[in-house]
């Protein structure tokens, strides 16, 4: 009591336990103290954290502390870490932040509203074309460009996914020398001395190492480079490349051509192995689109053929479906190529597949130029020559096959690059060697040894650039951290050549450098910035006065008119095909095939990607090898069996999938996986199987020993019972008719739905609200490509949550695509199916939440409001569809800052222990509904798109007012294969589905 | 009188109630000296030592849950209820037999019921409150439980009252209170008792306190067996209604295996059966150590076993009912339930469920069984095994399969789980043994009701 009556210093908000200094004490402390003591004293006291803080603040106590507007909370926090921190002397201070107001409000700048920008993704050379939505100024979601014909609005997975790269808090951050962090000028002086004697040596010691480059600016930049060395090298090499393709064209053609599918024109597709129909494809979303245009039974449906070697979701989506093992698909292209009189010397094909050849053929000869046959790049080039041959013959050419230059700026052969580059670096006659992106460390084929000779070849200078600090930074001298696109400038081509300027979102986060600043450097510009080289080089293009426009309009549009690639008329070589090559049927063979999330290991720090389910096997987080059904029982194995691979002397471990439709005697290994230096994420995930492929064989290859180590391996699979049989019958989840049965019972899909009026209350007036919101989703378009899934997931700020979590049955996806299997393991029937929350109109989950936290609202959404959620999780028990997903631990991040900076501020983060579940994109409707409601108007049907619904390159979810009849939502619910899972629950959901129909040959399957 | 033409009309005699040459005053003195005198056995501590570390364990479990998330235990998409849920209602089912015993049997004026009643509701208490802690614990955010309850608030929210969860809190904290309160109220005379006969002071002044000034007038018995009687009336129903809101739990869902109009009854019946079970497991051991033999006499234990035998059969006809109607039904999704429960990953204790709860407890038709203490604590432990296993079956097996093909999933517990159950036993058995060391477990004054010299003389 008596203390409290003296005089107190006022509190602090500074935490500490000697409360901050005031001018007052200071003085009076120094009052105190006399002669020398008084200097030392000063010195003393300015070194004390008090002391310094009261001097950076400026002004006494207080006066600074309520500025910043602490609200209610942070005052509460505050306080609380008072408390907490009572006993700590040290003092933390927020940093400094500069808050200033616009003096200038830039044009369109509503804060609270985002803002698009047109920019490109390059993958393998080929650009996908984006819009990018950027919320004050940080780049939050991508769509695809909906005015640029290669994308028509939608995009991949790894377009999606690489906004989460964007945010990734493992990529590369700083320069670095041997691992240690460096300036970037020290790396300018180091490279410095190099490059003169490099240019006296006319560049006889200098190699460069890129990726598949289509970007005419880089390339550019290159040509100059070789120009300026004349006996540098300019090397290209990427695991998963086009050699197969260039060098069928070659064989075809004589020279690299690309090649262009119009496959809304076609009525019969035949896929020799080809995996169009997946991301990674180039041209997938524009093929996609078109393809699923032709897949509407009402309509012209066209005919799918798929030959393949592994099971992927373009094989499982096909009317009919040939596993064949890969070296047996060029007879089989040679047969058919016969057949159709294409040439290919007439190989005779086994009696099993004779049918199959004789339909195919006759379907083909049927629908001259209004066929086409698509060769995989992992075939053999004489599978892509015998395949040009046939589309020629077929009349193919100038209809549904068109030919162009190459989009690669460099079309030579990947494989025949690196081993040269492996050539010269072994004989000592590199001296500098610039890798621009890439991993040849962990990814070049492994009879090179190109880790190795990067540690122990002696080239003098080893300079790495890259997003990620991998296994080929660590083997070399400097590393330069890359700027991500969506921080950089940049151009690059579609895949029918359309350039697309990529422009920066955002501030390099690290100060990152593109390739095209590193090559101007080598050139000896440096401090070009990569903007004025991209501009430069358009500048030149395109000179005039004009320019300014030009640019703007580009930048504006995403791409450049008129550069898309004129149609080239080519001449088959009468005599190119080789002949048949005699890969004998010797034992086991391996398939190398790029992983459908991470690709070819790039992509493995990828969260999103990571946990995105195999389409077929379901599988996240690893890349076990696929077995067929028959060799499983030969060799009495069983999925997640571990097995050791040979192929010779080289061995690699993995556990095995038993894949229903894979070809027997065969395997698949999908690379991408095992990284030792992928980051948090990606290193350790799954096995590497890089060391099994050699540059003879960098597609599939004879020859294999397996042998079944004895031990086992946890996968994680988001849907372990992939079929619609139970042992007590089938249960009609996907509903399929052929096109026949289709045509002659139009409502075949709708069964054993309850009466509506089949109740004793009065139902809600729906009908009497300005919208009803409902979704369909076509099952006849959907390919299964898992778009949807991460477009959701970055919407939606869905949290990844590890293999762990995974294998529990806890992965977190709003939205999911079930696929189902029917039929003959050997070759089955497959069914995709997205399953979104389907809003029922008398959803179980509601009556039984204690607290109410699950409600209706008028316009049919089934609202869950996060705040009030407890977490009984009976609302999940009671949904039959189990789209519920549940926070069992804090699986968001809620600490590190850069993915604070890309969620989308428009959905809340959930906590754990809370429900969370597919809401239609609610945070979209909201901004369109207040849009509306302003203009005094109301929601223009088509205008407002849920997230999985916009990137749909299948056009096959549609979401929108069911109260409007003429929305397209409600057109499509009145069509005769609409029908609602599991309706016969009465649970009258509002996401309803179209049934799937096939348009079999009905030659093949009498 | 009804126990003699009883047993002339079966033509045997039987054990009875209370031994004979008991008086009033060895009745008082042989159950309160088990508090008052009887030196505290070095067994006593080590069986309480033992739980009270299983306690503590529970707290550690707890402690863990609450920093981590439910994610520590097995729950997931699709079983989002495991361990939890399974321990709740096993526990609840257990709390059953106490009120029975000391409500329905009062009213029935089935006076053998004298010498069971106090431990059994003690058990009911215990055992709800081990039930009690799952509901709470088992939600995601369980700071925020008590959102369940109708509590005024400024923004008006009220919990969902259609949900059978909230149903459930009423139900459960309504029986918990009244079996708090009955049981308290039966305590009172003989906590009268203690205080007037133990010489410590500290316990003549708790015992006092807690006897509420009981005198042992005539105003005194008759407010107090007016009490007795409204609460035992309040209670009746509750042992009916708890189980009953229980089994809505999942009864209200539409989930196959839970959808079912046959779950009240039979939820009921599983309770009182294994209700018993747990009196029988608790009371054999008891009697032997404190040499109750005299009062609670096989009598009370073929009693026991017979309401075992009874309602296990009522549970046996629930079983055969749910197989029969997945079969009959024609609903694709009840069959295929039962298909699963038969062959599927579970099968093994779906089977087991058959043997523990209907196959074994048949021996009690044998009179020779029901009077052997030792065979009826057997017995007793399997159905207790059963009926945890029913519950798991009902709760798992039925959500790890349910509508989509896709969904279908797996249920393993974690060491939290395991944990967590143990620890809940491990407290109900501490709580036993403070229980019969400081409280009189058997009832004095309504055993001394049943000696010959309590009959009133014409």
């Amino acid at each position: 009591m008596a203390e409290e009556a003296k005089p107190r210093r006022a509190e602090d908000v500074c935490p500490s336990k000697k409360s901050g200094l005031d001018l007052a004490t200071v003085e009076a402390a120094l009052a105190q103290t006399k002669g020398p003591e008084y200097w030392r004293s000063l010195e003393e006291l300015s070194g004390t954290p008090e002391f310094q803080e009261m001097m950076h603040r400026e002004f006494p106590k207080g006066a600074s502390e309520w500025l910043d507007g602490v609200s209610r909370r942070g005052f509460l926090r505050l306080m609380g870490a008072s408390m907490a921190l009572a006993g700590m002397t040290g003092c933390t201070k927020l940093p400094l932040q500069k808050i200033v107001p616009y003096v200038k409000q830039p044009e369109e700048f509503i804060p609270g509203r985002p803002l698009f920008y047109a920019t490109a993704m390059t993958l393998s050379g080929y650009a996908s074309p984006l819009l990018v939505e950027s919320h004050l100024g940080r780049p939050t979601k991508i769509e695809g460009n909906p005015e640029h014909p290669a994308s028509q609005g939608a995009t991949d997975i790894f377009a999606q996914a690489s906004l989460l790269e964007l945010y990734d808090p493992d990529r590369s951050q700083t320069t670095t020398y041997r691992g240690d962090a460096r300036s970037w000028n020290s790396f300018l002086q180091a490279t410095r001395g190099m490059l003169s004697v490099q240019k006296g040596l006319q560049g006889a010691g200098l190699r460069v190492l890129t990726q598949t480059i289509s970007s005419p600016s880089l390339n550019d930049q290159m040509r100059s480079l070789l120009k300026l060395y004349p006996q540098a090298k300019w090397h290209v090499y990427e695991p998963v490349n086009r050699d197969s393709a260039n060098a069928g064209a070659q064989i075809a053609f004589g020279e690299a051509v690309e090649t262009r599918y119009n496959l809304d024109k076609a009525d019969v597709i035949l896929s020799l192995d080809a995996d169009f129909l997946y991301a990674g494809f180039p041209g997938f979303t524009r093929y996609v689109r078109d393809f699923s245009k032709r897949r509407n039974p009402d309509g012209a449906i066209s005919r799918l053929y798929a030959v393949e070697s592994t099971p992927t979701s373009t094989g499982l989506k096909a009317d009919h479906r040939l596993p064949l093992r890969a070296s047996e698909v060029e007879e089989f292209a040679r047969t058919l190529a016969a057949e159709i009189g294409g040439g290919g010397g007439g190989a005779s094909s086994s009696a099993a597949n004779a049918k199959f050849v004789a339909a195919v053929a006759a379907d083909l000869k049927a629908h001259r130029s209004a066929s086409v046959v698509i060769p995989g790049e992992h075939q053999s080039p004489a599978v892509h020559a015998l395949a040009h041959a046939m589309n020629q013959v077929l009349g193919n050419v100038g209809h549904t096959v068109e030919y162009t230059e190459p989009v690669d700026a460099n079309p030579i052969s990947h494989g025949d690059s690196i081993r040269d580059l492996a050539a010269d670096m072994r004989a000592g006659k590199v001296d500098l060697l610039v890798i621009l992106g890439g991993n040849p460390a962990y990814d070049a084929p492994a009879d090179l040894g190109f880790a190795d000779l990067l540690m122990k070849s002696g080239v003098a200078l080893r300079v790495h650039l890259g997003l990620y600090q991998n296994e080929t930074a660590e083997l070399c001298h400097w590393h330069i951290n890359e700027a991500h696109y969506l921080e950089s400038w940049g151009d690059g081509r579609a895949y029918d050549g359309t350039v697309s300027i990529a422009q920066p979102m955002i501030d390099p986060f690290y100060d990152g450098k593109t390739a095209v600043e590193l090559v101007a450097i080598l050139n000896g510009q440096s401090g070009t910035r990569t903007h004025e080289i991209v501009q430069a080089y358009w500048q030149k293009e395109h000179p005039g006065a004009d320019f300014d426009a030009f640019w703007r309009r580009a930048l504006h549009d995403g791409w450049i008119a008129g550069t898309t690639f004129a149609p080239k008329a080519m001449a088959l070589k009468a005599d190119g095909i080789p002949a048949a090559s005699a890969l004998g049927p010797a034992g086991i063979e391996i398939n190398f095939r790029r992983d459908p999330s991470v690709h070819d290991g790039r992509f493995s720090n990828n969260g999103w990607l990571q946990e995105l389910p195999n389409p077929l096997t379901k599988i996240t987080w690893d890349n076990p090898v696929m077995i067929s059904p028959a060799m499983a029982d030969r060799m009495k194995l069983k999925s997640e069996d571990m097995v050791e691979l040979g192929v010779n002397g080289a061995k690699a471990v993995a556990p095995v999938w038993v894949q229903a439709g894979h070809p027997d005697n065969s395997v698949t290994v999908f690379l991408g996986y095992g990284r030792r230096r992928a980051g948090r994420v990606g290193t350790g995930a799954g096995f590497d199987m890089y060391p099994l492929r050699t540059t003879a064989a960098p597609s599939f290859a004879a020859g294999v020993q397996m042998r079944a180590t004895g031990e086992t391996y946890k996968l994680a699979s988001t849907q372990g019972y992939q079929t619609m049989e139970t042992p007590v019958g089938s249960r009609p989840l996907v509903r399929v008719a052929d096109l026949e049965e289709y045509r002659k019972d139009p409502k075949f899909a709708q069964e054993g739905e309850p009466p509506k009026d089949l109740t004793l209350y009065t139902p809600y007036d729906y009908a009497s609200q300005t919208y009803a919101w409902g979704m369909t989703i076509d099952l006849n378009s959907c390919v299964g490509c898992n778009s949807c899934m991460v477009a959701c997931q970055s919407e939606n700020n869905i949290a990844v949550v590890g293999k762990e979590q995974v294998a529990k049955g806890r992965h977190m996806h709003w939205l999911r695509i079930d696929t189902y299997y029917q039929g003959d393991r050997a070759n089955p029937a497959a069914h995709f199916q997205p399953v979104p929350c389907m809003h029922c109109e008398n959803a179980p989950c509601e009556v039984v939440c204690p607290v109410g936290a699950t409600l209706h609202s008028t316009e049919g959404l089934n609202d869950m409001v996060y705040n009030r959620c407890v977490g009984t999780r009976y609302c999940s028990n009671n949904c039959p569809y189990k789209v519920r997903r549940f926070n069992f631990l804090l699986y968001q991040d809620w600490e590190t800052p850069q993915y604070k900076m890309m969620r989308n501020p428009d959905v809340t983060i959930r906590s754990r222990g809370v429900m969370e579940k597919c809401s239609y994109c609610v945070q979209r409707i909201n901004e369109n509904r207040i849009d509306a409601e302003r203009a005094d108007t109301t929601i223009p049907d088509g205008k407002l798109q849920t997230a999985c619904q916009q990137v749909c390159p299948a056009d096959a979810i549609v979401f929108g007012n069911i109260n409007d009849p003429n929305s397209r939502v409600s057109k499509l619910k009145a069509q005769a294969r609409n029908y609602s899972l599991l309706g016969d629950l009465n649970t009258r959901p509002r996401t309803t589905y179209l049934a799937e129909v096939r348009n079999p040959n009905p030659e093949l399957s009498a | 009188m009804a126990q003699r033409i009883e047993e002339e009309r079966s033509g045997r005699k039987q054990a009875p109630v209370i031994e004979p040459g008991h008086t009033f005053g060895s009745v008082t003195d042989q159950i309160s000296s088990i508090v008052l005198n009887r030196p505290t056995s070095t067994g006593w501590f080590i069986g309480f030592g033992f739980f009270f570390m299983l306690t503590m364990m529970l707290l550690y479990a707890l402690g863990y849950l609450f920093l981590k998330g439910t994610g520590i235990w097995g729950v997931n998409i699709p079983v989002g209820w495991g361990f939890a849920i399974v321990n709740f209602v096993w526990w609840i089912g257990i709390g059953h037999a106490g009120t029975l015993i000391s409500a329905i049997l009062l009213l029935l004026r089935q006076s053998w019921r004298n010498s069971i009643n106090r431990f059994a509701e003690a058990m009911t208490l215990f055992a709800v409150a081990s039930a009690g802690i799952f509901p709470l614990i088992h939600t995601g955010r369980p700071w925020l439980a008590y959102w369940l309850f109708p509590y005024p608030n400024t923004m008006r929210v009220w919990p969902q009252f259609r949900s059978p969860l909230v149903w459930d809190v009423f139900a459960v904290s309504t029986y918990f209170t009244i079996s708090l309160l009955f049981w308290f109220i039966g305590l009172i005379p003989d906590l009268a008792t203690l205080r007037d006969r133990s010489e410590n002071r500290l316990a003549k002044i708790i015992y006092g306190i807690l006897a509420m000034g009981w005198r042992g007038s005539a105003r005194h018995w008759h407010r107090y067996e007016t009490s007795y009687l409204l609460l035992a009336g309040l209670a009746t129903p509750l042992v009916l209604s708890v189980h009953t809101v229980v089994s809505f739990d999942f009864a209200v869902s539409i989930v196959p295996g839970w959808h079912t109009t046959i779950f009240p009854p039979y939820f009921v019946a599983g309770a009182i059966y294994s209700g018993f079970a747990m009196v029988l497991m608790l009371a054999i051991p008891i009697r032997k150590i404190y040499n109750l033999e005299d009062f609670i006499t096989e009598r009370h234990l073929e009693n026991s076993a017979k309401v075992m035998l009874a309602t296990g059969l009522i549970v046996a006809y629930g079983y055969v009912m749910e197989a029969f109607l997945g079969w009959y039904g024609g609903s694709k999704y009840d069959a295929f339930l039962l298909w699963n429960r038969l062959h599927g990953p579970y099968a093994f204790f779906y089977i087991m469920l058959w043997v523990c709860n209907i196959i074994v407890p048949q021996v009690l038709w044998i009179r020779k069984i029901r009077t052997t203490p030792a065979a009826l604590f057997l017995i007793s432990g399997v159905v207790l095994v059963g009926m945890w296993l029913e519950r798991f079956i009902i709760v798992v097996v039925s959500l790890q399969r349910d509508f989509l093909t896709s969904s279908f999933g797996m249920y393993y517990p974690t060491r939290w789980d395991w944990m967590t159950y143990i620890g809940t036993i491990g407290m109900f058995l501490a709580a036993m043994f403070l229980f019969v060391r400081i409280l009189p477990m058997i009832s004095i004054f309504e055993m001394r009701t049943l000696l010959p010299e309590a009959e009133v003389k014409e």
